[in-house]
């Protein structure tokens, strides 16, 4: 790899690092903003001085601000993530084994859109205005609009419990059992995620290619007499990805939001339901630790995709210096 | 092919009709303009005709035939039909002020940060970019979580998750805009920043803010029904839409009003301004370019 | 009869076999409406011979020229004809035959290199693509060696590393000739050029000309050369047409058309094209070309000719011969031939003023990059003088400065003695709107969201004038600027390029300022208009006594509006003097080899 484009790389991944730390110190800052005293909200009303202050320097919660940031950080990168307030169990132990599930989920829901947008998009843009083209971009608009819990309530609502009862309206997994346990669970959560995602990008590649079939360059290689096929291939498509990776990058982020949502709407035992009931419980050390690894993973996508859209389109690539 | 020289020539005796004239030309726009305001009218009037209080309790929970209601009792025996018609309202009046700061704070951003150009651009569109190193659901959840779930908070923190969205949108929009000519002739008349941002800029990037208005409202809506689904609304017991959905759901099988009447009604509305989005998006680039815009 | 129809038969027999392309009655309509694009086209051209297909924009040559490649663009459509390239009539063809002969049997040089090339894919690749594509050479290394031919031929490197290179890693010159090796490469019968040196420095035009020109003679091609430059046309072609409103008014020999062209209109382009040589005054034509659908019945030109009567409404005219393969479609064509002559004016001896712009040492950049080095310049009231350049000499950049629209320049620049401010915010409001700018491109310099006299009454307002005060100096700047006054309430959008420029001088001059600058403010427009747009210029200057700036990269135009000349250089002056002496007679060698290199219609008929 050119010196030049390891630069470029090493520069986007510190300035990504950057990004990452500025959002961990905002996540601990929101988080530290809670009016009450968390050690009062543990024990209760009636807990006698001692019991609380006890469990202050338990918890850490009686030094200062910036060390409490400081501990927590190098915890995290150390490994040690803290101890959830409501099941007093450390972090790591609570939320270890859902992480892998949601990993799974998104993993799935993320391969399975990007070829099938890429594929949608192209073919609507190629057979613009004809009967594919319409049909796709009306059901595209449909399902990205709403939404993704009102498109899982009503995929439940057709194919779990009042028009058909081919599947279960929710996932009968344990924490911690591997999601391909139970397969016929998983099917409405990951085809919720797909329609929370694929209109979108396949509309973004849909303009994408429209825009590279009428570009002058794609003219003049049908003037010089190459066929459709090589056309499409050679001259338009690799014109076509650049601006739709940025897309794709940002959709699949938004996953790492979605996934809070279908998670809980399926009772999915994942990160998503863990930090919607650590919220409801104000549980902060599980709050700050979801919280820092869903930004993370959007502030990496995104890494990716500027990444990416340089290597992939040459007149950047060659500007590096 | 896109010569200057081409185009210099090419003139156009009618003048175009506006934006949305011609976006309300398109069946869809003119569909999805229907389905919008009928669920924003169930929303905002359905109080006023309900048969019976949100929370007034009717009968027995979970019963379909109920003499009095049309679809029967909810998870805590009261009326279906009841709930359903005051629980749009507080989603959509949330919606609309969220995503009216955020089109404020956004464009002023977006615009601002396009004409600075160099040192001001860079610093606006980081800053920002750290506020949208959080999916929105997040954020919300984040502030939530700490503060309680207000109303109050509900709309700055929507707001504010939207403003970094619209403004990297209407940043590229008036970019283009920026290095036109006609912002050189008005600098050098000496116009002050202020007005050629506002009086020269603005009204050329009207048809991506439009689009964008709809987009993110659209968004919003589903944003702030989505939380009050994971339980975070400011009255637990008010009727919400997003909230009813969690609450009769696990009656589904028995009574399964609860759960399609609020679900049908996001539905519809959010396809209408979607359509009403999709229509206007057409009309202005020609193109459709999609994008959640994440 | 019968012998008549035989002999015509031979005739044709006989064109067949010798024509490189023949058109014959081509008609290409707009698909959604059935209103014509062109009509009635008939053309030849025999093999080794260089055809110019003029006219300006709208007039279709464009689509003439795609046809012959059996390419139409969205919304076209072929209504009837045919197109003979050799002995295969292309239109009749199916997809995968007229595959075969694009870049096989007929070529396209396009007109912007740059877009053209692929920005993902490597020149190399562009290149062998069109070999393989029609299977030529019969061997990879046959190919690479067919490359390496032609880039010779048109003076590029060949070594590996070049071919490695991607489009935009080479400056226009070197794409346009990418493009004309690739057009060669299959050894084509027929090749379409469509403005293939517009947008092309002077010096780089006249290689990429020289370079054709021994193509087509070398390979015995049959060229179709558009344009809308008639020097060009006098300097590279054999034969000429003219194309006004998608129809063929005049064809002939290059001598014939130049030195005694039978259409008006032919008259009127030959009368308002700038030379380098010869005539100085250019003059231009009011009115426009009517685009499909809006075509008048009859002759289309009728509406702006000044010889029209009733007979030219009925029908287009049929092509008559005024002399050996010299066809007029005109019912006057064979009265004498009038020249075209202006309007009497009352040429007042200019009086010459006092400086009133002054420039000592400008220095200028863009971001630490030195672009200006040491330029001084005056201009006098009533004066005009013309900046000269090619692209990167500068000379946008020093107008700019002076209009106080570049932020980084170091230097004195003085209105009237006292010294300006770097940038127009800064200066005093008098200075403002002393110095006026008026920008090239007609498309960008209005806000299309405003009404035009909105865009006009702006500079009085912001000096403070009443709104009805203002408003009648927008209606008597209008009329100066010779357009109605109902365009005041007009959107730019509806407005064709010429207006708008006349729009743009009439807000620059609401003001009432002392200097005008105008940047290229002609080189966005047709000939026709570009001449009365000059013509409005040089009135304006002699009535309100202004000090006029103009910038362009037309050297001929020079002649024909400035009373003196800088040439710039990379960032310096190399030359300055009255426009007469400078360009008759060059004494630094860079304007010497300027002015030879530019195409002139005279220095080709003598």
């Amino acid at each position: 790899m050119k010196a030049s484009i390891l630069k470029f790389v090493i520069k986007r991944i510190a300035l990504g690092l950057l990004t990452l730390f500025i959002v961990s110190l905002l996540i601990f800052a929101v988080t530290q903003a809670f009016p009450a005293d968390p050690a009062e909200a543990m024990l209760g009303r009636e807990a006698t001085p001692e019991a609380l202050a006890a469990l202050r320097a338990d918890f850490g919660l009686d030094k200062p601000i910036v060390v409490q940031y400081t501990n927590w950080l190098f915890g995290i990168l150390r490994g040690d993530l803290g101890t959830s307030y409501a099941t007093s169990i450390s972090v790591s132990e609570y939320i270890g084994p859902r992480v892998s599930a949601s990993f799974f989920l998104l993993l799935i829901a993320a391969v399975g859109s990007i070829p099938l947008s890429i594929v949608i998009g192209a073919n609507a843009a190629l057979r613009r205005d004809r009967k594919f083209d319409t049909a796709s971009s009306l059901v595209s608009l449909i399902l990205a609009a709403m939404p993704e819990f009102v498109v899982g309530t009503i995929l439940t609502i057709i194919f779990s419990t009042t028009i058909w009862q081919l599947l279960p309206a929710v996932t009968y997994l344990e924490v911690g059992a591997p999601p391909w346990s139970d397969i016929s669970g998983l099917i409405l959560p990951v085809l919720t995620l797909l329609i929370a995602v694929t209109p979108y990008v396949s509309r973004v590649m849909r303009a994408a290619m429209i825009e590279v079939l009428e570009s002058d360059y794609v003219e003049m290689a049908r003037l010089k007499g190459m066929d459709e096929r090589t056309v499409l291939w050679r001259h338009a498509m690799p014109n076509a990805v650049g601006p739709a990776f940025q897309v794709i990058a940002l959709n699949l982020a938004y996953l790492a939001g979605g996934v809070i949502i279908v998670e809980r709407l399926f009772n999915f035992p994942g990160i998503g339901s863990a930090l919607a009931d650590a919220v409801r419980s104000r549980d902060l050390p599980v709050i700050q630790f979801l919280a820092l690894i869903i930004a993370g993973v959007y502030v990496l996508t995104n890494l990716l995709a500027d990444i990416g859209t340089v290597l992939v389109t040459p007149r950047l690539r060659t500007r590096l210096k | 092919m896109s010569e200057v020289k081409q185009s210099a020539d090419q003139f156009v005796d009618e003048r175009p009709p506006s934006l949305m004239r011609q976006g309300f030309k398109l069946r869809r726009t003119q569909i999805g303009a229907v389905l919008a305001l009928l669920l924003m009218s169930v929303a905002l009037v359905g109080p006023f005709l309900a048969p019976f209080g949100s929370t007034e309790y009717v009968d027995l929970p979970n019963t379909l035939n109920v003499p009095g209601t049309v679809f029967g009792t909810d998870y805590f025996g009261q009326d279906i039909l009841s709930r359903f018609l005051f629980g749009g309202r507080t989603i959509l009046i949330l919606a609309f002020l969220a995503t009216s700061i955020g089109i404020t704070l956004g464009t002023t951003l977006g615009l601002t940060a396009a004409y600075l150009r160099g040192r001001a651009d860079e610093v606006i569109m980081r800053a920002l970019d750290v506020v949208l190193s959080f999916p929105q659901v997040l954020l919300s959840l984040l502030v939530i979580s700490m503060f309680g779930p207000s109303n109050v908070l509900i709309i700055f923190t929507v707001g504010l998750s939207t403003t970094p969205r619209i403004a990297r949108i209407i940043r590229g929009a008036a970019i283009g805009v920026v290095e036109r000519d006609f912002i050189s002739a008005a600098e050098a008349l000496g116009e002050s920043r202020r007005r050629v941002v506002f009086a020269e800029v603005l009204p050329n990037v009207t048809s991506s803010l439009l689009v964008e208005m709809n987009l993110r409202l659209t968004y919003s809506v589903g944003l702030i029904a989505s939380l009050a689904f994971l339980g975070f609304t400011p009255e637990p017991n008010a009727a919400n839409w997003g909230l009813m959905i969690q609450e009769n759901r696990v009656a589904l099988t028995e009574q399964p009003w609860g759960v399609i009447l609020p679900a049908v009604a996001l539905a519809l509305m959010t396809i209408g301004t979607g359509l009403i989005g999709d229509g206007l998006s057409r009309v202005s680039a020609g193109i459709d370019r999609g994008g959640k815009g994440e | 009869m019968t012998d008549c129809h035989e002999f015509l038969q031979a005739l044709i027999v006989e064109e067949k076999v010798s024509s490189g392309l023949r058109i014959v009655d081509l008609r290409l309509n707009v698909a959604a409406t059935g209103n014509d694009i062109v009509d009635g086209v008939n053309l030849t051209i025999e093999k080794g011979r260089v055809l110019g297909l003029v006219g300006e924009s709208g007039s279709g040559k464009t689509t003439v020229g795609l046809a012959v490649l059996s390419h139409a663009r969205r919304g076209v459509e072929v209504a009837h004809g045919q197109i003979f390239c050799g002995d295969t009539e292309v239109l009749g063809l199916d997809a995968e035959a007229k595959r075969k002969i694009r870049g096989g049997l007929v070529s396209y040089v396009p007109q912007d290199p740059a877009s053209s090339l692929n920005p993902a894919l490597r020149i190399g690749l562009q290149l062998i693509e069109v070999l393989e594509a029609h299977d030529f050479g019969g061997s990879a290394e046959a190919r690479k060696a067919r490359i390496k031919e032609m880039m010779v031929e048109v003076l590029l490197p060949t070594d590996d590393e070049y071919l490695e290179r991607y489009p935009h890693q080479l400056s226009g010159g070197q794409q346009q000739r990418v493009g004309l090796a690739m057009a060669f490469a299959c050894r084509p019968s027929v090749l379409v050029l469509d403005e293939p040196t517009t947008g092309l420095d002077v010096s780089t035009q006249e290689h990429v000309l020289k370079t054709i020109r021994q193509l087509t003679r070398d390979h015995g091609v049959a060229a179709l050369y558009i344009t809308h430059d008639l020097a060009v046309i006098a300097d590279l072609a054999d034969d000429v047409a003219v194309m006004y409103s998608g129809r063929i008014v005049e064809q002939g020999t290059v001598a014939e058309i130049f030195k005694n062209p039978g259409h008006p209109y032919t008259r009127h382009l030959v009368a308002a094209a700038p030379d380098i040589v010869g005539k100085k005054a250019i003059i231009g034509l009011a009115g426009r070309a009517q685009s499909p659908g809006k075509r008048p019945v009859g002759c289309a030109f009728a509406p702006r000719c000044e010889l029209a009567e009733d007979a030219c409404r009925v029908e287009f005219p049929a092509l008559v011969s005024i002399s050996t393969r010299h066809n007029v479609a005109c019912i006057k064509a064979n009265q004498t031939p009038s020249r075209v002559v202006a309007s009497a004016k009352s040429e007042s001896t200019q009086k010459i003023g006092e400086p009133v712009v002054e420039l000592v040492g400008v220095s200028a950049g863009y971001s630490g990059n030195q672009v200006v080095h040491d330029v001084s310049l005056t201009i006098r009231k009533g004066e005009c003088l013309a900046l000269v350049g090619e692209s990167g000499s500068g000379k946008t950049t020093v107008s700019r400065a002076i209009g106080g629209l570049h932020r980084e320049w170091t230097g004195s620049i003085r209105l009237n003695g006292h010294e300006l401010k770097t940038m127009a915010r800064q200066r005093a409001i008098e200075d403002r709107l002393a110095i006026q700018y008026v920008f090239q491109n007609p498309y960008g310099s209005l806000n299309p969201r405003r009404t035009v006299g909105d865009s006009i009454v702006r500079p009085l307002l912001i000096s403070g004038k009443s709104k009805d005060t203002a408003r009648r100096s927008v209606l008597e700047v209008l009329d100066k600027v010779s357009l109605p006054s109902s365009y005041a309430n007009k959107y730019p959008d509806q407005l064709s390029g010429g207006e708008r420029q006349r729009i743009a001088i009439a807000r620059a001059l609401v003001s009432e300022p002392e200097v005008l600058v105008c940047d290229e403010v002609t080189s966005a427009l047709d000939v026709l208009v570009q001449a009365a747009i000059v013509d409005l210029l040089g009135d304006l200057r002699r009535q309100l006594g202004l000090a006029m700036l103009f910038v362009t990269h037309n050297l001929p135009l020079v002649r024909s509006i400035a009373d003196q000349v800088a040439v710039m250089c990379e960032g310096r002056i190399v030359e300055v003097g009255p426009s007469e002496s400078v360009i008759g007679n060059p004494q630094q060698q860079y304007t010497q080899s300027l002015i030879s290199a530019t195409p002139s219609i005279e220095r080709s008929m003598r």
